[in-house]
C-alpha cells in the first residue's frame, strides 16, 4: 500500500463495464502508473480496444460505458463535459491507432497533420510549430525532416507512417499514451523500430503507456505491467515478467502456450523437385509524372528457388522484399520478365492460362486475408467444391464426399452451408485451406496465411498446416514476415531482401548461425525468441496445457 | 425472404409494397376498365370539382381525372419499366465486359461513354425526342440512351473494384477461365449496386418522362401520362388544384414505393444481413 501512495496511478480504472444491452466488458479494474508501461493483452473480441477507447470517450455509437469509474489523476473522466474531454484528448492523453494507413489523412501533408495538435492545444505561431515538428522528426531519425513535412503520407512505408504518427502525438508531451495495437499491421523489423521509437519518446517525457496488444512477445520484452483480458474480464494481472513467466490462469497459459517455440526442425525430405525457378526477374511500372518516362521498380532481381516434394520452404522478408510477388509469380498468377519456371521438368513460364489447367490444379494458393479471399456470396461447400471443377469427371456423390473429407480434415465438419461472414477469421482460413487441398495439390503456396489471425488461432492454423502436410504430403512454400512462426513448420528457410535471396538454408542452421546481416537483424527483431526462449518454465506450461 | 430482414426494413418493405401494389393495381386495371372514357370530352362539365360522378374532378376539357390518372399510370409505368430494363441490360453488359477485360476496347468505349455523359441526361433525351417526334416508344428509346452511360459507369467501376479482390485471384489460381470467373464471382457481387441503381433510375425515368411531356415531347396527346397531366394542369393550379394534385401524388407515391422497395432489396441482397 505504501508504494501505491508514493506513486499514485496516473490512470485508475475501477469496475468499468462497457456495452449496449449486454455488457462486452465486465467490471474491469487496472492502474497505469507514472512512467510505466501497462500492456493490455487479449485476443480479438476480448474488449481491449473498447477499454482503450472508453478512456477518451471515443466509443462507437450505441456502445456506452455502463458503469464503473475512470480516474485520471484522481479526476473522474466520465463526468467531464464534452469540452473538457476534448481538451484532454491529444493534449494530456495521446492516442495511437492500429492502422497508420488510415489514421493519417492521405490528402494532407505530414507537416499540416503534425501541426494540428500544436495549433489546437498550445496555440503556437507557425514558425514555432515548424521548429518543433522538425526537431521531433530529427529526434526520431527521419532523414531530411524539412522535406518530410511537405510530403504526403503515401510517400512513406507503414512503419515510417506509424513513427510519424507517434511523433505527432508525442509533440504535445501527453502524460498518458494509449497505443492500440500500434505495430500489428507492420512487419517484424518495422515493429521493432516503432516500439523502440515509442519507448524512447515516452521515456523522455515521462509518459505512461497503455499498450493494447495481442502480441505476447512485445509484452515480455517491453512492458512493465500486464493485464490479460479474456471475454471482457480481467483474468490475470501483475508485472509483465510474472504474467508471461508464470501464468496462473488457464487462459493466459493458453496464450503463452501459443507462442511459437523452438523445436528441432526435421530434415527436409529429399523428394524430386516439383517446381524449379531460375533467375526470376520482375519489375512493375509505376506511374510517374511524365507519360514518356515510365519508371520501373524491380521487385524480383534474379531469384532462383527449388521446391521438392513434401518439403516446406519458408520465404521470409520484410514488407516490400518481394516475397509475395515471388509467390504469385511461381504460381504463374503474374508474368515474370525474365527467368524460367519449371513444373516437373516442363517449362511453364510462358504457357497461357488455358494450357495451365493441370498446373493450376496441382499448385494451389492460400491468401493472407481470409476476409477477402472468399467470395462473400458463396456457401462453404460451394467455395470448396469450386476447386473440383477441373479435377476431372466426378459424380455428385464423389464430389460431395471429397468436399466433406476436406472440410472435416480442416476441422470444419458440418459447416458446409455457412456463408463466409458467419465464420470467424480462423474458420475462414480453414475454408481457404480446404479449398486448396480438396483437389490434392502437389504444391501449396501460403501467402502470410496467419498474419491476420490471433495468436492462439495462429498456432492452431500452423498445426493444421503441419498435420495436413504430413497426411497429404504436398510441398509448401510458406511466405511470412515472422521468423518465429516459420521456424515451427519450415524445413528450409529462404530470406529475401530487396528482391534478392540473401540467405538460404535448413531452418536450424539459419536460426543458430545466421550469416547475412539482414537475417541477423530479422532474428534480433523477432521478440518472441529472445524474450520467451524455450525455458524450463515454458516447457512446464506447455506440458500442463497439453494435459 | 422477410425472415432475413430486421423489423425496420420489414416495415419499409410492407409500406413500399403496399403503395406500389395500389399504384400498380390502378394502372393494370386501367388497361381493361376505367370508370369513364379517359379521352371523352364533356364541355358542359369543364373543371368540375371532385363529386360523385367524377371522383377526382374533371379537367379543362371535361375529361375524368381519375380515369386519366389510371391510364396515365399505365403509360408512365410502362415507359419507366422499359427504360430501366433497356438501360440496365445494355449498360451493365457493356460495363461488365469492359470493366473485366479492360484493354483498348475499354478505353474506346469509355471515351464514347464519357462523351455521352457530358450531355445532361435531359438534354440528350430532349434531342432524341425532338428528332423522333413525340411517340411512346420514342420516349423509351430516348430515355434509355440517356441512362445507359450512367449504368455503364457504375457497373464498370464496381467490376473494376471487384476484380482486384483476392477471391478473383483465387478463382484464377483454381484454374477457372475468365468467363466463368466473371459470371460466377463478379456478376453476383455486382447485383446489389445495380439493383439499387435500377430503383433510383426508375424514379428518374418517371420524372424525366414527366419533364419531356411537360415540354410537349413525351407521349403524344390525347393519351394521358402523369407528366402531361401535370403539364396541362399548370394554368389551373389555383382554380382547379385537383388537376395537379392527383398525378403529383401518384408520382410521389410511386417514387416513395420504389425507393422503399429499393432499400429492402439492397438489404436482402447483402449476404451479411
Amino acid at each position: 500500500m505504501t508504494s501505491a501512495l508514493a506513486n499514485p496511478p496516473r490512470l485508475s480504472v475501477r469496475d468499468l463495464s462497457i456495452g449496449n444491452r449486454t455488457a462486452f466488458v465486465h467490471r474491469v479494474s487496472f492502474d497505469v502508473r507514472a512512467g510505466r508501461i501497462l500492456a493490455m493483452v487479449g485476443e480479438s473480441g476480448s474488449g481491449k480496444t473498447l477499454i482503450g477507447r472508453s478512456i477518451l470517450r471515443l466509443l462507437p455509437e450505441n456502445i456506452h460505458q455502463l458503469g464503473g469509474s475512470i480516474l485520471y489523476h484522481g479526476r473522474e473522466l466520465s463526468g467531464l463535459s464534452r469540452h473538457e474531454i476534448r481538451q484532454l484528448r491529444g493534449g494530456r492523453i495521446g492516442m495511437v491507432f492500429q492502422e497508420p494507413l488510415v489514421s493519417l489523412n492521405p490528402a494532407l501533408r505530414i507537416g499540416t497533420q503534425m501541426a494540428e495538435g500544436l495549433k489546437l492545444h498550445l496555440k503556437l505561431g507557425p514558425d514555432e510549430i515548424r521548429g518543433r515538428c522538425v526537431e521531433m522528426l530529427k529526434r526520431i531519425h527521419v532523414p531530411r525532416p524539412e522535406e518530410c513535412l511537405a510530403a504526403y503520407p503515401h510517400q512513406f512505408s507503414g512503419g515510417m507512417r506509424q513513427r510519424i504518427m507517434l511523433a505527432s502525438v508525442m509533440l504535445l508531451r501527453p502524460d498518458l499514451l494509449i497505443a492500440d495495437e500500434p505495430t500489428t499491421a507492420l512487419d517484424t523489423l518495422s515493429q521493432r523500430e516503432v516500439i523502440e521509437t515509442m519507448l524512447e519518446l515516452t521515456r523522455e517525457v515521462g509518459t505512461s503507456v497503455l499498450l493494447i496488444t495481442h502480441n505476447l512477445g512485445l509484452v515480455g520484452k517491453y512492458a512493465d505491467d500486464a493485464v490479460v483480458l479474456g471475454r471482457g474480464e480481467i483474468v490475470e494481472n501483475g508485472t509483465a515478467s510474472e504474467v508471461i513467466g508464470r501464468p496462473r490462469h488457464p487462459y493466459t497459459r493458453r496464450l503463452v502456450g501459443s507462442l511459437p517455440h523452438r523445436r528441432i526442425a526435421a530434415a527436409a525430405p529429399a523428394g524430386e523437385p516439383i517446381l524449379v525457378a531460375r533467375g526470376l526477374e520482375l519489375s512493375f511500372r509505376v506511374t510517374s509524372r511524365s507519360i514518356l518516362q515510365a519508371k520501373r521498380i524491380r521487385v524480383l532481381r534474379g531469384v532462383s528457388l527449388t521446391v521438392r516434394r513434401g518439403e516446406t520452404v519458408a520465404v521470409v522478408g520484410g514488407s516490400g522484399s518481394g516475397k509475395t510477388t515471388l509467390g504469385r509469380a511461381l504460381l504463374r498468377l503474374i508474368d515474370v520478365d525474365h527467368g524460367s519456371i519449371e513444373y516437373r521438368s516442363t517449362d511453364v513460364t510462358r504457357w497461357s492460362d488455358r494450357r495451365l489447367h493441370s498446373f493450376r490444379r496441382a499448385c494451389q494458393i492460400v491468401f493472407q486475408d481470409p476476409f477477402s479471399s472468399l467470395d462473400p456470396r458463396m456457401s462453404v461447400d460451394a467455395l470448396v467444391g469450386e476447386a473440383l471443377r477441373h479435377a476431372g469427371p466426378l459424380t455428385p456423390a464423389e464430389r460431395q464426399a471429397r468436399i466433406e473429407t476436406a472440410l472435416s480434415e480442416v476441422g470444419l465438419p458440418g459447416h458446409a452451408g455457412r456463408l463466409p461472414h458467419q465464420l470467424s477469421g480462423g474458420q475462414r482460413q480453414r475454408v481457404a485451406l480446404a479449398r486448396a487441398i480438396v483437389g490434392d495439390p502437389e504444391l501449396l503456396v501460403a501467402d502470410e496465411p496467419i498474419a491476420a489471425l490471433d495468436m492462439t488461432v495462429q498456432k492452431q492454423i500452423l498445426e493444421l498446416f503441419q498435420r495436413l502436410q504430413a497426411q497429404r504430403g504436398f510441398a509448401c512454400i510458406f511466405i511470412s514476415h515472422d521468423l518465429a512462426a516459420v521456424q515451427q513448420i519450415a524445413h528450409r528457410i529462404v530470406v529475401m531482401h530487396e528482391g534478392r535471396i540473401v540467405e538460404e538454408g535448413p531452418t536450424d542452421a539459419i536460426f543458430e548461425n545466421p550469416r547475412h546481416e539482414y537475417t541477423q537483424r530479422l532474428l534480433a527483431a523477432s521478440p518472441l525468441l529472445e524474450a520467451v526462449s524455450p525455458s524450463a518454465s515454458q516447457a512446464a506450461v506447455l506440458s500442463e496445457v497439453e494435459q | 425472404m422477410t425472415a432475413r430482414l430486421d423489423s425496420r426494413s420489414r416495415l419499409r418493405l410492407l409500406a413500399g409494397g403496399l403503395l406500389g401494389a395500389i399504384v400498380l393495381a390502378l394502372s393494370i386495371v386501367a388497361i381493361f376498365w376505367t370508370p369513364l372514357d379517359p379521352n371523352r370530352l364533356d364541355v358542359l362539365h369543364r373543371l368540375n370539382a371532385p363529386d360523385i360522378r367524377n371522383l377526382f374532378g374533371t379537367d379543362e376539357f371535361g375529361r375524368d381525372v381519375l380515369s386519366r390518372a389510371m391510364t396515365g399510370g399505365t403509360t408512365s409505368l410502362t415507359v419507366a419499366i422499359l427504360t430501366v430494363a433497356a438501360a440496365i441490360a445494355v449498360g451493365s453488359t457493356i460495363g461488365f465486359l469492359t470493366g473485366f477485360f479492360r484493354g483498348w476496347t475499354d478505353r474506346l468505349v469509355m471515351i464514347l461513354n464519357d462523351t455521352l455523359l457530358a450531355f445532361p441526361g435531359i438534354l440528350l433525351a430532349l434531342g432524341l425526342s425532338a428528332v423522333m417526334g413525340p411517340r411512346k416508344y420514342g420516349t423509351v428509346l430516348a430515355l434509355s440512351v440517356a441512362y445507359t452511360p450512367k449504368v455503364m459507369r457504375v457497373v464498370r467501376g464496381t467490376v473494376m473494384s471487384l476484380r482486384e479482390r483476392e477471391y478473383i485471384e483465387a478463382s484464377r489460381a483454381l484454374g477457372n477461365g475468365p468467363v466463368y470467373t466473371l459470371v460466377r464471382h463478379i456478376v453476383p457481387n455486382a447485383v446489389a449496386p445495380i439493383a439499387v441503381l435500377a430503383t433510383a433510375m426508375f424514379g428518374w425515368a418517371i420524372l424525366m418522362e414527366s419533364a419531356l411531356s411537360f415540354l410537349g415531347l413525351g407521349v403524344p396527346p390525347p393519351a394521358a401520362t402523369w407528366g402531361n397531366m401535370l403539364a396541362t394542369a399548370r394554368p389551373y393550379l389555383t382554380s382547379a388544384p385537383w388537376l395537379s394534385v392527383i398525378p403529383g401524388m401518384l408520382i410521389a407515391a410511386t417514387l416513395l414505393s420504389v425507393n422503399l422497395l429499393g432499400d429492402s432489396l439492397r438489404d436482402w441482397l447483402d449476404p451479411r444481413m
